[in-house]
């Protein structure tokens, strides 16, 4: 199991290190400058800017510097805000970005758990039926299309929920019900399909006729092992909630780091744009990483298989 | 008790007819019509396809219906609201409405003219609560099309710039097909291509090409796909190539897998006897066996496509202002939506059944060539 870990870990880092690598380079192909008002300014100043941000130096000497500064945990100076590092720009506006995720990942689970349960218990009944058509419909319809009919017809015409903005946590709910639609879909699929396999299994029949009723064996026996894969689809999810956050903290205007991505894509913010960029593929890997070892401890048959 | 015993007589001998027990009664199927009933008898699939080939003749004819161009601007029929003689009922007859509120019945009619610019021969004004117990309350109805004299109707309104959102809205159906398509398409031939030659060669082949996407994988493709689009010139065909760059391979991996498991059966072993070359029995052999697989695949990668194009004109890197996708008309509903939201909601509604009704059909047809894997 060790060896294992460590080996994933190691595959982790030559990732990280050729995403860095990648990243590095095509921001040096990118069009435009930098400079927001690069017209404005003469030659000299242009020179003087460049000179300060290290941007006159050869390709590989700038790479080098970037990648040492890299595994110290700095990721440079903001072109865009005087000064700012980018790495206390990512940890202004982790909180939102971490809170709305962590909410909708919860709720998502839970409701999606839920829905498919109730599918799974009254199997090709109305109310499967009906929850299996949502959750294609919640899978199916992008986010930001979620997002606007909610902001429209609960911000602006019922007046329930605030519009945009982050002052409390009434604005924090628009967003997360948004970004749950899609792991409350796919949990749900996923949940129903899982939890009539075990349903079908014969120690649910065992227990059945010793006399245990359907609802304690579903929730005794059956959830127990239904949830076991269901871990296996929380990696997807965390990383749909990734592309989500960048479009719907737009539309609430969310102060997070998916706002914050989409302000430096506009503006040739290159440090912003490789600090986020490696922080998504950071939090990519480990989360794969994660689940796949939580996967191994959680079922032994997956360590017996191994042999370990 | 005595129990029955049934007579001899009662028991007559079978007429025997040889060719009868060898007949077959039935036409045999094969694997592909037998899948085809199969998904004929799924009504939400069914639904599916219809509902996919009324957009796609829509998205082929539907900007032909009207006179009106992509770029037609004319600013002074701009936002205007949807129209269809017909179909006032369910909200598409031409006016928009307003409530306001104010301390006192004047202020809040004053309120609502002024919303409409002061037409008021052309606003027909309801009051909801006359502000005695110390808030009024007005609805205001408003008849763009009558204060400007138009003759003819938009059927889907204008945007801000008096664009025909209908033609727009169908052109953008259009263009983000036309990019799903052909990033499925592009998709398609690089991963079957690449999972069949890793799979059929074996080996060090195999193994070098497995390490390849091992690396590839680990990358999430929304950051490919971002830094892709940022380096090349916006476009349909940058997007294509964004959305292809990682895109094959799960399908390269399915089709791996599925040759893995085809290539050491019996009818690959006599094919080769009988002399096929490796090419020969890759086309005409495994691929066709894998085929149900690369469909259903393929039928899931399109709405991913499409999202993601939607996605990307979304945070601003998707096609260059003038052209038309469901996207970029997204992007630009959401500027107006607390005042106009009839301009995002022509592109989310043709968006989202897109979505919905590709995956229906992808699950319909996945129930339909292996109804063993259905859930």
């Amino acid at each position: 199991m060790t060896r294992y870990i460590l080996q994933r870990l190691g595959y982790m880092l030559i990732t990280m290190f050729l995403i860095a690598t990648f990243t590095f380079f095509l921001m040096k192909l990118l069009p435009g400058s930098p400079l927001a008002a690069a017209d404005k300014l003469s030659e000299e100043q242009q020179a003087i800017v460049l000179e300060k941000y290290g941007l006159n130096d050869p390709v590989p000497v700038q790479y080098f510097n970037y990648m040492v500064n890299l595994a110290q945990g700095d990721l440079g100076i903001s072109f865009q805000f005087d000064n700012r590092e980018v790495t206390t720009i990512i940890l202004d506006r982790i909180g939102p970005s971490m809170q709305l995720g962590f909410q909708a990942m919860v709720i998502g689970t839970i409701l999606g758990m839920l829905l498919g349960l109730v599918s799974a218990i009254y199997h090709n009944g109305f109310l499967d039926y009906s929850s299996t058509f949502l959750a294609v419909v919640g899978q199916s319809i992008p986010s930001f299309v979620f997002a606007g009919i909610l902001q429209y017809y609960v911000g602006v015409r019922l007046g329930w929920f605030p519009v945009a903005l982050w002052e409390g946590w009434e604005y924090t709910v628009l967003p997360t019900i948004s970004l749950a639609i899609f792991p409350i879909a796919i949990a749900a699929r996923f949940m129903r399909t899982e939890m009539l396999e075990v349903l079908g299994s014969d120690y649910i029949t065992t227990a059945r006729a010793k006399g245990v009723n359907k609802f304690g064996v579903v929730f005794k026996h059956g959830l127990r092992n239904a949830l076991i894969p269901l871990i296996t689809v929380l990696g997807p999810l965390a990383i749909g909630l990734m592309t989500g956050t960048l479009v719907i903290e737009n539309i609430f205007a969310v102060p997070g780091i998916g706002e914050q991505f989409v302000k430096a894509i506009n503006t040739n913010d290159f440090p912003i744009i490789m600090g986020t960029t490696l922080l998504i593929a950071f939090l990519f890997i480990f989360i794969v990483l994660v689940i796949d070892l939580l996967y191994g401890v959680i079922d032994p048959r997956i360590r017996l298989a191994e042999g370990e | 008790m005595d129990n029955y015993k049934p007579q001899k007589e009662l028991f007559v001998p079978v007429e025997r007819n040889e060719g009868e027990s060898e007949k077959i009664s039935r036409p045999s199927l094969s694997f592909w019509q037998d899948s085809f009933i199969r998904f004929r008898k799924n009504i939400g699939a069914m639904l599916g396809v219809f509902v996919l080939i009324v957009l796609i003749v829509m998205a082929i004819f539907g900007p032909m219906f009207n006179e009106y161009g992509e770029n037609d601007q004319d600013l002074s029929v701009a936002k205007m609201p949807p129209k269809i003689e017909g179909l006032g009922w369910i909200g598409m007859d031409g006016t928009l409405t307003t409530v306001q509120t104010a301390d006192t019945l004047e202020d809040a009619e004053r309120k609502a003219l002024m919303r409409f610019s002061n037409q008021e021969e052309f606003i027909d004004m309801t009051v909801l609560s006359n502000g005695a117990n110390g808030e009024a309350e007005v609805r205001a109805v408003y008849d763009p099309y009558a204060a400007k004299g138009l003759e003819e109707n938009f059927w889907f309104g204008t945007d801000g710039l008096g664009r025909d959102l209908w033609t727009r809205t169908w052109l953008g159906t259009r263009i983000s097909l036309f990019i799903a398509f052909l990033a499925a398409a592009i998709d398609l031939v690089i991963g079957v291509a690449y999972g069949g030659i890793s799979a059929y060669y074996g080996g060090r082949v195999d193994n070098y090409m497995q390490r390849i996407i091992e690396i590839l994988v680990g990358i999430p493709n929304l950051v490919v796909v971002i830094l892709m689009i940022l380096i090349l010139d916006p476009g349909i065909l940058s997007i294509v190539i964004a959305l292809t760059i990682t895109g094959w391979i799960s399908m390269a991996r399915i089709v791996r897998g599925q040759i893995l498991k085809l290539k050491n059966q019996e009818f690959v072993l006599a094919s080769r006897t009988l002399g096929a070359p490796d090419n020969r029995i890759l086309r005409r052999h495994l691929v066709p066996n894998v085929l149900g697989l690369i469909i259903i695949n393929t039928m899931f990668t399109i709405p991913s496509a499409i999202f993601f194009e939607a996605f990307l004109s979304f945070i601003g890197l998707g096609l260059p202002t003038p052209t038309a996708s469901l996207g970029t008309l997204i992007d630009d509903g959401f500027s107006s939506i607390q005042i106009y939201p009839h301009i995002l909601l022509f592109p989310a509604i043709v968006i989202s059944l897109i979505m919905i009704a590709f995956n229906i059909v992808a699950d319909g047809l996945r129930d339909a060539f292996d109804p063993k894997m259905r859930e």
